[in-house]
């Protein structure tokens, strides 16, 4: 009878095969840890581009080693020469592709893919996301997207070479040559990493919607699932015009239209046989009309990791919660009417420039609010500098300098000595390489426990933490200060035949020797990376077992699951009586009270067992 | 492990999952569509005086194609309605006739695209400019000959004349100095043409996809599930009022403005 019976349940929760379980799942959290892996492969993969750039701005002209001949070995000799000399055509493309690849490929996945699927519907007390399917196609369509990225390198004239912005008529005039080129792959690329967003952003908005558990009422939501509230809306709307751009380039680049192709166009001595009539101002319109919002989706699930941290580790409520929920949602309204502030130089007209300059100066004003929130949060807290809260304490000066560096940008008037200078390229990565990226490494070392039921180890985690805030600082600091000099963010050579030019200012040596102590900053924080690189795949097998299904001892529904969580989450009926942050209750025994205890006195007396 | 209000709706909301869903996928489109529409009030405002062309499309043969995409949409909406108060058969009908409307929309939008890719502008070494229809048949490797009339001017072919006789033109290919047919490289009217109505029908072909899908090879599930079946119609149908609708902004955008 016994075994009778086991055999039916056996046959009932047969365990779903490698493929099934792997690779076809429907499971959030196979999905968010897909997303996580491949998203941290191509972050890998665009800092690599990087640092061969980094080598030809650093040594203009001399072979790359290691990696110079290889790369003449399969892109070809037009694109690095047989000693490994990177071409002037190979650095556009390695520049195109690095600010593609981390923004769509990398970070907005590993924000909203990887943790977004990952932590919050366990935060809502969630079985699933509301749409299994589509969570799994989200991620093929973003893998897909990612091999049409990476093939357009071995496309003949290799990949997209017009900046990850793609200008128009540039981005259509180069390489005309060939069809289709790496422009063509770059489109038609964006097109699945669109659809992958599009798919994500439904499934998000709707689980957080429709599948929070009985009692969590918005004002009781963790502020992550706030942020990812709201960057899953501005993915919904910002992408599509985005695409409708995409379409537009496609059919110029492939079917001889001119949308974005001005009448009596001459490239290389020679008028382009097209109608004419177009408008590049067209396509940047668009495009920013999309890459504003962006700049706002690579930051605020950022800051949400960032908060539940803070809250963790200081061991107190978030400071000012209502405050942070308002500032995410006008900062989300906000980013859709402040895109034009990229275009100050196009000579789009003073009265539309003044207010772009407007808004842009009253987006500032949420974000200055939710950092401070973050800030205050600190105050007065018994804190613990663990890895994942030096990340997010370490994330708050960074992304604090990062943003109060972008107000020059936001004037009008000291946008134009500003534009398009190594300045800009300082101010952006303050944002999201010590901003985001530490934020993200937060995340990763704070949910890491819940994902695999071991911790990562500590001592490297903080070696890690150390070496990668000195390093980021010294590759992004003289930025400004080459910035400030006058430096273009796109000369192949680093600035070395613009400071020999006479007749202009040029540039001083010391300024074209931060160059190289850029260049060898950004070498050592690659280096810095092994320790994350080596504890996170050891710690897979070998890290500390945690003891308990709540390690850091935190309040929100996600350390209410079994470790790992398995299919559906969670055992037991989950019921929300409190808002999220509930720590150092008075006249509480312990420091802190999850969601889900349905203990209301707060009964110093009372114990309540925690894991079921 | 069941996901909840997949059929039931909650409470609060008042909606089951895939309704919400599907509307937040719509104000998505809008954005895609609101884009394209947006691109072409700038390049429109941004035409040279003279360059943007009138009159190009057949009015009549838009109108017949609005005219049956509304149709296709209440019998859409008949058939969902059928099917809630429970009648599979009159589903099953009425959904039959929103797929031969949307199929004869496409047959329509097919020959207006054969038409403008068949269309040629001709102009000759001596100045004349003829504008007609290719006759494939008899055009060689000297010559051309189209079905159509010799224009006055290029401001007769930006804005051709409702009536005109219409008479066979051959032309030897020396004489031509270009020739170019009315499809999207012509200019930004006939390349933004395309690109919305080849969107919209690559929506119109998605949506005939699915409601099919669910009228046939997927209908078993109204006998295990009903109510998540006429959910998933209800879906589907939301969808292609949307479709539906944005021909509602092509048509006048297009053929009449």
């Amino acid at each position: 009878m016994h075994a009778e019976t086991h055999s039916h349940d056996a046959h009932h929760h047969e365990e779903p095969g490698f493929w099934q379980k792997c690779i076809f799942s429907t499971d959030h959290k196979v999905v968010g840890i897909q997303y996580a892996v491949t998203a941290l492969m191509f972050l890998f993969a665009g800092f690599s581009l990087m640092l061969m750039m980094r080598w030809q701005l650093a040594h203009p002209g001399q072979p790359i080693p290691f990696v110079g001949k290889i790369l003449s070995h399969f892109l070809g000799e037009d694109m690095a020469s047989k000693e490994g000399v990177m071409s002037p055509d190979l650095y556009n493309s390695f520049g195109a592709m690095h600010g593609t690849i981390m923004v769509f490929l990398a970070i907005v996945p590993l924000l909203t893919g990887a943790f977004g699927n990952y932590v919050m519907p366990l935060q809502i007390g969630a079985p699933d996301m509301a749409f299994p399917r589509l969570n799994m196609m989200s991620y093929m369509s973003y893998f897909f997207g990612g091999v049409v990225m990476l093939a357009s390198f071995f496309v003949p004239g290799g990949a997209a070479k017009s900046g990850w912005t793609s200008y128009s008529p540039l981005a259509t005039v180069n390489d005309m040559a060939h069809h289709p080129n790496g422009q063509t792959f770059w489109l038609i690329g964006m097109v699945f990493l669109i659809t992958s967003s599009l798919l994500g952003s439904v499934n998000i908005i709707t689980t957080i919607i429709q599948l929070r558990a009985k009692g969590l009422t918005w004002m009781r939501l963790p502020f992550f699932v706030w942020a990812q509230f709201v960057t899953a809306f501005l993915l919904l709307l910002a992408f599509p015009p985005l695409e409708a751009a995409g379409c537009l380039q496609l059919m110029d680049n492939s079917f001889g239209t001119s949308f974005f192709l001005p009448s009596g166009l001459v490239i290389s001595g020679q008028k382009l046989h097209v109608a004419g009539g177009g408008s590049p101002l067209l396509w940047q319109h668009l495009f920013w009309f999309l890459a504003h919002p962006e700049v706002y989706v690579l930051i605020l699930p950022a800051m949400g990791i960032v908060a539940e941290v803070i809250a963790n580790n200081t061991r107190k409520p978030l400071w000012g919660y209502r405050s942070l929920v308002y500032a995410s949602m006008v900062l989300g309204f906000l980013s859709f009417v402040v895109w034009a502030h990229h275009m100050f130089l196009t000579g789009m007209g003073v009265h539309i420039a003044t207010f772009f300059q407007t808004t842009t100066m009253m987006i500032s004003i949420p974000s200055v609010i939710i950092l401070t929130a973050l800030l205050i949060s600190l105050w007065g807290g018994s804190i613990r500098f663990n890895t994942p809260m030096l990340f997010a304490v370490g994330f708050l000066p960074m992304f604090g300098i990062g943003g109060l560096t972008g107000l020059p940008l936001g004037f009008n008037a000291s946008d134009i000595q500003l534009h398009d200078s190594y300045y800009v390229i300082g101010h952006f990565h303050y944002v999201v390489a010590p901003g985001t990226i530490f934020a993200i490494f937060a995340g990763i070392y704070y949910w890491y426990p819940k994902a695999t039921g071991r911790m990562m180890n500590e001592y490297w985690g903080r070696i890690h933490f150390a070496l990668s805030f000195l390093f980021m600082n010294l590759i992004f600091m003289p930025m400004f200060i080459q910035g400030l000099a006058g430096m273009s963010r796109r000369m192949y050579d680093g600035g070395l035949h613009y400071a020999e030019q006479a007749g202009v200012p040029g540039l001083s040596p010391f300024v074209l020797s931060l160059n190289k102590v850029i260049s060898y900053a950004a070498f050592s924080l690659a280096v810095a990376q092994l320790p994350f690189i080596i504890n996170f795949i050891w710690s897979i097998y070998y890290g500390k077992k945690v003891t308990s299904d709540n390690p850091w001892d935190a309040t929100t529904l996600e350390w209410q699951t079994p470790t790992p969580p398995g299919h559906g989450n969670f055992d037991k009926e989950i019921e929300v009586f409190r808002g999220p942050y509930e720590y150092s209750v008075p006249n509480h025994a312990r420091n802190f009270l999850p969601q889900n205890d349905p203990d209301k006195a707060h009964t110093p007396t009372h114990e309540h067992p925690v894991h079921g | 492990m069941n996901i909840p209000y997949t059929v039931d709706r909650r409470e609060d909301t008042g909606l089951y999952n895939a309704k919400l869903g599907v509307w937040l996928f719509l104000a998505s489109e809008v954005m895609l569509f609101g884009a394209l529409f947006s691109s072409y009030i700038l390049l429109r405002f941004g035409a040279d005086v003279g360059t943007w062309p009138r009159h190009w499309l057949d009015y009549k043969l838009g109108a017949v194609n609005t005219i049956i995409l509304i149709v296709s949409s209440v019998t859409n909406v008949i058939a969902w309605a059928n099917l809630k108060l429970g009648s599979f058969s009159k589903y099953r009908a009425y959904q039959v006739l929103t797929m031969v409307c949307a199929l004869t929309f496409l047959g329509i939008k097919s020959t207006e695209y054969y038409g403008k890719f068949h269309h040629f502008t001709i102009i000759c070494k001596d100045g004349r400019i003829a504008d007609g229809h290719i006759q494939k048949a008899e055009t060689t490797a000297d010559k051309v000959v189209i079905d159509g009339r010799w224009a006055p001017d290029m401001a007769s072919i930006m804005d051709p004349p409702a009536k005109f006789e219409e008479q066979k033109i051959e032309i030897e290919r020396k004489e031509i100095v270009e020739m170019h047919n009315y499809g999207p490289s012509r200019n930004n009217f006939t390349g933004l043409y395309f690109t919305l109505t080849g969107l919209h029908v690559l929506h119109i072909i998605g949506g005939i996809i699915v409601i099919f899908a669910i009228w046939g090879p997927l209908n078993g599930m109204w006998k295990t599930d009903p109510a998540r079946y006429t959910n998933r119609v209800e879906v589907a149908g939301l969808f292609w009022s949307f479709v539906d609708m944005v021909w509602l902004f092509i048509f006048p955008t297009f053929y009449l403005l």
